[in-house]
């Protein structure tokens, strides 16, 4: 790293500086202090001007990881996550964990190198489209092969990055432009300011409505998405809800953007969401959707959904509106303001009646599932994620991957905060957990961070275990082991009769291969080693792997089955049978 | 239904393709499309004609604005407007059988554009179903329709000037960016 007196002198007064070098000036002057990304020939002369740039560049072992761990950092963080890569298959790397951005909205620019514009479009050494690859998955892209261009370009790609609905954008710039020279002007390098969607507006009549249809509400439920926390939204939300006494479901997203332990948290809505968040949805005659986008995953079957309720939508996003649920008051805008408007229209209303209603539906489920696994001597998932969430007082950042662990975690890991739970929801992208972890620990150095993986997705990015040790950094890995592709095997076992095809799995030695890299690891396979396990863990000076090997057979209940009413929910065999363990004597 | 969409876009190289991405993503054919300059330096006007229902066509509506290079969109195919086509039909024909299709030329007031031993090029303006009346009469006929060549559908709303563009490009929340902007398109007119 270089002097840093120097560096704060490139980013205000208009200097001649390489290409190269401007891409860090500009990126310093955006605020940037960690990338992640993997070298090559087309982005050499990038990384030959990084030692004069105080920023931190995280080596990972696929280009995959970067976009995964920028996407981490900006989860985390609510900052634009930074991601480098060369020219062809660096490139064509990224597009998986661009794509998973892309789909939960997050902000991150993945900046690329390219063959030298005299040979673009040559299918020359390690050219590809990629500004053609990743239109679909980008919010915006640039393509720059001129000097002068590369700050205006990046500063344009932050501003897309972050502004309304965030997002990726990719950056590449031809190798011929990171090598000539050109004057940096920071200032004038700033991009005109965002010109508002025209379709975005909130008018004074839908807010009366809305006010209206709230205090008129028998049995409202407010839905609340990934957008609460995008837009900071927390506070308003909590103030609607408590103002008005209206129950609070979360999306998957969502988890966090209201206190898991709030009288009026209802919990997680959708396809293993818990039978009376359903229930009240379906039984709701008023939804008030924040920040959310009424996925498949949420919604069920569309024509069966929620049929009795009227519905508001506050997002930001006109073309998210009436796109899969015909609503009847929608109000485009930021989520905060939108509501920050709504506020002052709402006043105190009696909820009694229909809370206790759903009380009566939540009934003895609420001390549900957890408690009535059966006795076989074997480890439970959901015991590890009670565990866990009952150890860190559920207060760690957890990062899941994408499976049955995924569903545990959010049926049984009580969020209380934003910005605790990252996990991909819209493109379920396996082997996200690991890299998005080490970006969420260099967002948040001082916080405890947690992967939960499963056998199969851990091993799509294990090599990320190398940029771990080669950082230094401590992460806690929980391996949630059953030896099979586990959500694939759950819909084998209810929908294809069994026929568990490529589904299970031999894995190495997970605590070998974290040996292998110099992490300390132990395996457990009985609820009684949990705890110290987790002690253990938590007390290493570095990063830490447990692998627990769980029952083998076991499924996320309750399942709506993909396609079927929200209502019509696939519940855990003897669900009701009495306990025998409790859920305190751990 | 049938979507008339009118888009200001950047005059930038890969703005079609975003644009036309967008169709293809919801596997919807475009009927016919038309890009030109517009009276804005540096912006081009396209028109995208295709079938969608209602819903889709707000999607799309909603989705185009969302593409940075997008200035304005209407969707023009329900409003009071002017249409024109433009086509080029070559039809084969010897100074013996030219004046049947002089004749046809004629009626539908068209014109020849082009003459050769063995064909004529003709011009034809009008809406799009008086297009295809000549077409369908010239196949009907005994000379061969050797070429057609149709702009696709240009229109406009009738009446007062509405583009959103002015207002769309100074609608920033940067005050300078917005003088800048309307600076810069004093300067134009």
């Amino acid at each position: 790293m270089g002097n840093d007196a120097n560096k704060q002198a490139t980013s205000i007064i208009p200097t001649r500086l390489t290409g190269a070098e401007i891409v860090w000036a500009t990126l310093v002057a955006e605020g940037v202090t960690d990338v992640f990304g993997y070298p090559g020939g087309a982005i050499l002369p990038v990384y030959d001007a990084l030692r004069k740039f105080p920023i931190h560049h995280t080596l990972v072992r696929h280009e995959q990881g970067a976009a995964h761990m920028a996407d981490g950092y900006a989860r985390a963080s609510g900052k634009v996550g930074v991601a480098l890569a060369t020219s062809g298959p660096g490139a064509t790397n990224l597009v998986t964990g661009i794509a998973t951005a892309m789909l939960d909205s997050i902000p991150i620019v993945c900046i690329t190198g390219n063959v030298s514009s005299k040979v673009l479009g040559s299918d020359a050494f390690q050219e590809v489209d990629i500004t053609g690859i990743t239109l679909p998955v980008t919010k915006h892209n640039f393509l720059v092969s001129r000097t002068e261009d590369i700050a205006p370009a990046i500063r344009s790609a932050f501003q897309i990055a972050k502004s309304a609905r965030p997002g990726p954008v990719l950056v590449d710039i031809t190798k011929d432009a990171q090598q000539a020279t050109a004057i940096f002007d920071f200032e004038a390098a700033k991009p005109r300011a965002v010109r508002p969607h025209p379709m975005r507006k909130v008018e004074e009549s839908g807010l009366a409505q809305a006010a209206e249809l709230i205090r008129n509400a028998k049995r409202p439920v407010i839905l609340a998405g990934h957008g609460v926390i995008e837009s900071g939204a927390e506070e308003q939300v909590r103030t609607l809800a408590e103002r008005a006494q209206v129950p609070v479901a979360l999306t998957l997203l969502g988890l966090g953007a209201f206190p898991a332990s709030h009288a009026l948290n209802l919990g997680m809505m959708g396809m293993h969401g818990e039978s009376w968040v359903n229930h009240a949805i379906q039984d709701a005659d008023l939804l008030i959707a924040c920040g959310m986008r009424f996925d498949d995953r949420v919604t069920g079957s569309v024509s069966t959904y929620a049929i009795k309720a009227k519905k508001i939508h506050i997002e930001v996003d006109p073309a998210e509106v009436n796109k899969i649920i015909k609503v009847d008051v929608g109000l485009i805008g930021d989520l905060r303001e939108v509501l920050e408007s709504l506020l002052p229209q709402i006043s105190g209303r009696d909820g009694l009646e229909w809370l206790k209603k759903i009380a009566t539906m939540k009934g003895d489920s609420a001390v549900r599932d957890i408690k009535n696994l059966p006795d076989s001597g074997h480890l439970y998932a959901a015991h590890v994620m009670h565990d866990l969430w009952r150890m860190t007082g559920g207060n760690a950042i957890v990062v899941t991957d994408v499976g049955q662990h995924q569903m545990w975690e959010a049926q049984y890991y009580h969020h209380e905060q934003p910005r605790t739970l990252i996990t991909s929801g819209g493109l379920g992208t396996m082997g996200f957990a690991l890299p998005a972890a080490i970006g969420a620990k260099f967002a948040c150095p001082e916080k405890e961070v947690w992967v939960i993986a499963g056998d199969g997705g851990f091993q799509m990015t294990a090599a990320e275990l190398a940029t771990i040790a080669q950082e230094k950094i401590k992460i806690n890995i929980a391996v949630i082991n059953n030896g099979y592709l586990g959500m694939v095997r759950q819909w084998q076992e209810f929908f294809y009769e069994r026929n568990y095809e490529a589904t299970p799995m031999v894995s190495p030695d997970f605590v070998k291969l974290a040996d292998a890299h110099g992490i300390a690891g132990l395996t457990v396979s009985t609820r009684a080693e949990v705890e110290s396990a987790v002690k253990e863990a938590r007390s290493a000076p570095g990063a830490f792997l447990i692998n627990f090997k769980v029952e083998k057979e076991d499924s996320v209940y309750p399942m709506i089955p993909a396609g079927s009413a929200l209502h019509e929910m696939i519940r855990r065999p003897g669900g009701k049978d009495p306990l025998e363990e409790s859920l305190d004597d751990k | 239904m049938l979507h008339t969409f009118v888009a200001y876009v950047e005059d930038r190289p890969g703005v079609l393709t975003r644009v036309a991405s967008l169709f293809r993503r919801l596997n919807i054919n475009i009927h016919s499309l038309t890009v030109g300059r517009s009276e804005r330096a540096g912006l081009s006007r396209m028109t995208v004609v295709c079938e969608a229902s209602a819903e889709a066509g707000h999607r799309i509506q909603a989705s185009l604005y969302k593409l940075e290079n997008v200035v304005d969109v209407d969707d023009i195919a329900q409003a009071p407007s002017v249409t024109r086509e433009l086509a080029l039909i070559k039809v084969a024909a010897t100074p013996r059988t030219r004046s049947q299709v002089f004749e046809l030329v004629e009626v539908f007031r068209a014109r020849v554009v082009d003459l050769a031993p063995e064909s004529l090029t003709i011009e034809m303006t009008g809406v799009e179903s008086k297009i295809e009346g000549l077409i369908q009469v010239l196949n009907e006929g005994e000379e061969r329709v050797l070429e057609i060549c149709r702009s696709g559908k240009l229109t406009m709303r009738r009446g007062h000037h509405t583009s959103g563009v002015l207002k769309a490009m100074s609608a920033g929340e940067d005050e300078s960016a917005v003088e800048s902007v309307e600076e810069g398109v004093a300067e134009l007119e």
